[in-house]
């Protein structure tokens, strides 16, 4: 199989190639250079990914070591793959999205000085989520989420004059920093108990050592909770919106914020061991997936939407995590990938349509100008309501019916909630579509005037994702209830499931159902027909929409607490510990004692020799005395 | 014929009167003396590493008589924990050559400093007798307290006054200590191969000698609450100064910890190893949480030394403490491989906070803004060596850190809230790469250059270390392994 092993190799180290190309010799060789070279290079990687789906379909495999990184004291840390139906599934979905991702760009940042670097940037950033991904090991897997959280910090601040960009940046990393403190503990944890970092040796032994499954557990969440945006560290995401719209739609969407997710069920036999673990999953992910829906209802900056969308669907996977159900939540992940690139590819388009305007209050009415961003942007929001068919209705319908039949602490909670977020996600998703492109333009004349579609480059990936997001949801009967993952994640979710058909008669005979569609029907209400009462409703609520429309004040927290905390503790310790305390009491004060001991010993200056020879001998005698006394 | 060692030793020297007996010569001459002098010397390091160590004890060993009837001769070497400090401080010394070529000022004296240096630098690092170490260990204190006085910045006489009384005072006990080591050794000798095959000091005698070598070292690495020389003398020194300074004569301290305190007095160091954990878990808590307070870079960067010489205080105390040699040589393997980054990373850091400081007349981070988009190569210089230094994995203080904290997870758990470190120095990196580079550019700065050539070439080697490091640590941590796995105490 050397064949196949190249191929391994190239599906990461062709985008590599190409950001560093684009990124070292941007000037030379030109913008549509750095395109080219960049979107070719993602092509054959996710060609070669194609490839090697077929192969591991047809039941091969690999897992084993490509380059030691070091040795030390007994241990080799080592660069390695391991190639699995889990992996390889993964490695498909990110360079697909990563090729659509880099056609669009070509037209969204056609304007943009910083092409080439933007090209290199997301190529880089393809090299590290597929190193990632196709990890054997906790310490790559650690290198490659330090990587994509790297590039999300560059990306981010990519348009680096702005403040609120340079802030967002900073904010994102920081916040994951924390999130790497747990990961990294969890992964040194491991490292101690079990002598290895290699999943293959981890996962054998893990059964032995249960006791202390749950806080390594609980550890490695924390880093998922950073990475995949879950209560209370999701605080970074919203902000994140501040870079580009194509990154948006690659990492903030489809997969570096999924890294956490695919991460929980890759290590799905450790949480296996620990159903105190689970559950805190289940409750954060809970958490997450129905407050984050809520503050997405009160927003109105179209990105902002989606990114709280984004952060309640990524609830929504951690619930099912923290239900045993990995392949559904690996499912969903899949799902949103697609309909959720849809959502802020089509949403970038808009975006440039109108000329960088992105508060839904002055759009409206643009069906009639973009219809092809309209219709795929629709079934985006279709999928993201969880309406059938659409593939989002698969996924969700699966997750929720594996809380029902969840009996661990919490699943109560989690399926209430879950539910009321689905409802609300039909509100926010088509409250979106009809603020949007529906109702009467509200845009200023010249925008108006100049209103058009946007070019192929842009429409095509669009097009090209809504059709999975259509589709992908037929695929659920081997992903979900057949034996597609195999041994790669365990698999405890079990239904009963008679096909697509019967799966989607079932679904609309349950409560899920309805409840998407009235909160895509009360949407239809409040912003096509009743557009005063929105303001109305609002008012009513006062402090409570206040409450959600300031995010709960959790970045205020923040801020106040730990980034001002850690100032005045630096502040403090500078002033307070270094000038005054060392610099002002003992160094000088030893000063002062020094010289008052001078003028003692002043005395003993006498001036006369028989007194020096006298003390020096005391003390000769005193030092060896003391120093050979043993 | 003389050996390797030795030649690699004095030729900073050689060179050192070569330019004392050009007097005449012009500037660029004496700067092209002094770069071709540290060239050579860097080749001698490189062919020393590639003659390698040996499992047992010191390689390359050269010794001849001195002062025989004390016990005291010329004798050097090198094992894994002194020989990539000789690589490190000659490469440093020949980068900080080609940066110190535009010194108009004085160059004669500026050269036969820096060299007298240099020849002081590899000589702590390869004595193998306590009086010779003693003696470079001094002299190199000599020549910096100069070059701070000499050169430096506005308020330099007295930094350079407060450097040299701190770090005089603070090497008196070390004699001490040195002469406890001596009276206790049988037969009475200076050799340090004797006293760590063999500690001349055991039981409670060891402890006062540790204390005294303790407190030298600390004062010298700098460990909380004794640091607070070092932003003093960083602020005010050159850039040249600041680069030796901190990638080189810090090393003093940690390698004079393990070398001297460590493996002279094994017992009394873990008796004592909870006290010294405690501190470095402190200082480098301390470091980090006073470097987020500051405003000028220089001094910012100062105190993250601060911070990652804790670390390895840290994974030194580790090291005495962890009863599994394994574990043992995972704390001093990674703490070898910080004093290396450490070198690498904050002297790239300080260059290029010289280089700004050279163009700008100000180290104030709010003073600066959007220097990213006129300096681009500046820029990113800097954002690598930042990310390098806030230890993000690839770069060259994450094997190292990794290494003391899996040794620290293991001996005790609790200390490894060190790790809090990396949270607060990514902050304040990232502050300042925000404050100085983001951002619209100021129109007072349009006008600014960016790196010429002999900034790329003094720059480059240890950028491309840094990156050579975090993907490929191997190289380093093999010679390093094969001291650290043997030693037995």
């Amino acid at each position: 199989m050397i064949a196949m092993k190249t191929l391994y190799l190239i599906v990461p180290l062709a985008p590599l190639a190409g950001a560093i190309v684009a990124g070292l010799f941007g000037r030379a060789i030109g913008r549509a250079g750095a395109h080219w070279v960049t979107i070719l290079s993602v092509a054959i990687s996710f060609a070669a990914s194609c490839a090697i789906f077929a192969d591991v379909s047809a039941g091969h495999g690999f897992n084993g070591t490509v380059y030691t990184w070091l040795a030390s004291g007994g241990t080799r840390f080592e660069i390695g793959f391991l190639i699995d139906r889990l992996t390889v599934l993964m490695m498909v979905v990110v360079t697909f999205v990563s090729l659509m991702v880099h056609i669009y760009t070509v037209g969204y940042m056609a304007d943009d000085p910083g092409y080439q670097r933007f090209f290199s940037y997301i190529s880089l950033f393809t090299f590290s989520m597929l190193m990632l991904v196709m990890s054997n090991n906790f310490l790559q897997l650690f290198f490659g989420w330090e990587a994509v959280g790297l590039v999300s910090y560059l990306l981010i601040g990519f348009w680096y004059t702005r403040p609120s960009a340079i802030y967002a940046s900073l904010k994102a990393f920081l916040v994951n920093r924390v999130g790497d403190f747990g990961f990294l503990l969890g992964i040194a944890l491991i490292l101690s108990q079990f002598g290895s970092l290699d999943y293959a040796s981890v996962f054998s032994q893990a059964p032995g050592a249960a006791s202390g499954m749950t806080l390594i557990c609980l550890l490695l969440f924390v880093g998922a909770m950073g990475k995949s945006a879950q209560f209370p560290l999701h605080v970074w995401l919203p902000d994140s919106m501040e870079g580009p719209t194509p990154i948006s739609a690659l990492i903030h969407a489809a997969t570096m914020v999924t890294a956490g997710i695919f991460m929980v069920a890759r290590m799905s036999p450790l949480f296996e061991l620990s159903q105190t673990a689970r559950s805190v999953v289940m409750v954060i992910g809970a958490i997450t997936a129905l407050f984050m829906a809520l503050v997405a209802v009160t927003q109105y900056d179209i990105k902002r939407v989606i990114a709280y969308s984004t952060l309640s669907q990524l609830g929504y996977m951690t619930v099912a995590l923290g239900a045993s159900a990995y392949s559904v939540g690996i499912f969903h992940l899949m799902t949103h990938a697609f309909f959720k690139a849809v959502l802020f590819l089509g949403a970038g388009s808009v975006i440039i349509a109108l000329h960088h305007e992105q508060d839904m209050r002055r759009m409206g009415g643009l069906r009639k100008y973009m219809p092809i961003t309209y219709l795929t942007m629709l079934i985006g929001a279709l999928a993201n309501a969880g309406l059938p068919p659409f593939a989002g209705f698969f996924s969700k319908d699966a997750i929720l019916e594996a809380v029902q039949a969840s009996h661990a602490s919490g699943a109560g909670f989690a399926y209430a909630a879950l539910l009321l977020g689905v409802f609300f996600g039909g509100l926010y998703s088509f409250r979106l579509v009809f603020y949007a492109f529906h109702g009467e333009p509200r845009m200023d004349a010249h925008t108006r005037a100049h209103l058009k579609e946007s070019p192929w480059v842009v429409t095509l990936p669009l097009v090209l994702l809504a059709i999975p997001s259509v589709a992908a949801g037929w695929w659920i009967g081997p992903i979900v209830f057949g034996d597609y993952f195999g041994s790669s994640i365990v698999q405890r979710f079990h239904e009963e499931y008679h096909g697509v058909w019967s799966f989607m008669l079932q679904g609309i005979a349950a409560a899920p159902f309805w409840f998407g569609l009235a909160g895509a029907g009360l949407a239809g209400y409040l912003y096509l027909y009743r557009t005063d009462l929105p303001k109305k409703i609002a008012l009513a609520l006062g402090p409570i929409y206040a409450l959600v429309n300031q995010k709960y004040g959790v970045d205020e927290l923040n801020e106040w607490l730990f980034a001002r905390g850690a100032r005045l503790l630096g502040t403090g310790l500078w002033k307070g510990g270094d000038e005054a305390v060392i610099d002002g009491v003992l160094v000088n004060g030893s000063a002062r004692v020094v010289g008052w001991v001078a003028s003692v010993v002043r005395l003993f200056q006498s001036g006369l020799v028989y007194q020096y020879a006298f003390t020096m001998l005391i003390g000769v005698v005193l030092l060896t005395y003391f120093f050979l006394r043993t | 014929m003389p050996s390797l060692v030795s030649i690699t030793l004095f030729l900073p020297l050689l060179g050192a009167l070569l330019v004392m007996a050009l007097r005449k010569a012009p500037a660029q001459v004496v700067h092209s003396i002094g770069i071709v002098v540290s060239g050579l010397t860097l080749t001698g390091a490189v062919l020393m590493w590639s003659r390698g160590v040996n499992e047992t004890g010191f390689a390359q060993l050269e010794q001849f008589d001195w002062m025989p009837a004390i016990g005291a001769a010329y004798r050097v070497g090198v094992d894994g924990i002194s020989l990539p400090l000789v690589l490190l401080s000659a490469l440093l010394f020949f980068v900080t050559f080609i940066y110190s070529a535009k010194v108009r000022e004085r160059s004669h004296a500026y050269v036969v400093l820096l060299l007298l240096l240099e020849t002081a630098a590899i000589g702590t690092f390869t004595a193998l007798d306590a009086i010779l170490f003693y003696v470079f260990f001094e002299v190199s204190l000599v020549s910096m307290y100069f070059m701070i006085a000499g050169w430096g910045h506005e308020d330099r006489q007295r930094a350079a006054l407060m450097f040299f009384l701190y770090t005089l005072l603070g090497s008196l006990p070390l004699l001490l200590a040195i002469l406890g080591l001596y009276l206790g050794s049988d037969p009475h000798t200076f050799d340090m191969r004797v006293w760590i095959d063999k500690p001349p000091l055991t039981g409670t005698a060891a402890m006062p000698a540790l204390v005294a070598m303790l407190f030298t070292f600390a004062v010298k690495t700098p460990v909380f609450p004794f640091h607070t020389w070092l932003p003093a003398a960083h602020v005010q020194a050159p850039a040249a100064g600041s680069v030796i300074l901190a990638g080189v004569m810090l090393k003093f301290g940690t390698y004079g910890l393990i070398r001297f305190a460590l493996q002279m007095t094994p017992g009394a160091f873990r008796d004592a190893g909870i006290a010294i954990l405690v501190l470095g878990v402190v200082s480098a808590l301390y470091g980090a949480f006073a470097a987020l307070a500051q405003s000028d870079l220089k001094r910012l960067i100062a105190y993250t030394s601060v911070n990652h010489m804790g670390y390895i205080i840290v994974g030194v105390a580790i090291a005495a403490l962890a009863l599994d040699p394994a574990i043992r040589a995972t704390a001093l393997d990674g703490s070898v491989l910080q004093m290396v980054s450490h070198g690498l990373v904050t002297g790239a850091l300080f260059f290029l906070v010289g280089m700004l400081q050279d163009r700008a007349r100000t180290r104030e981070m709010d003073r600066f803004g959007g220097l990213l988009k006129v300096t681009p190569l500046l820029g990113w210089s800097f954002v690598l060596a930042a990310f390098a230094s806030l230890g993000l994995p690839g770069l060259a203080h994450f094997p190292a850190e990794f290494q003391i904290f899996l040794a620290t997870l293991r001996v005790e758990p609790v200390a490894d809230v060190v790790i809090l470190g990396i949270v607060i120095t990514a902050g304040l990196y990232l502050k300042a790469i925000s404050r100085v580079f983001l951002g619209e550019p100021r129109e007072q700065w349009a006008g600014m250059a960016d790196l010429n050539v002999r900034e790329v070439l003094a720059l480059g080697p240890l950028l491309i270390l840094i990156i050579a490091l975090g993907i490929a640590p191997a190289w380093v941590l093999d010679i390093i392994h094969q001291t650290t796995a043997a030693l037995r105490f």
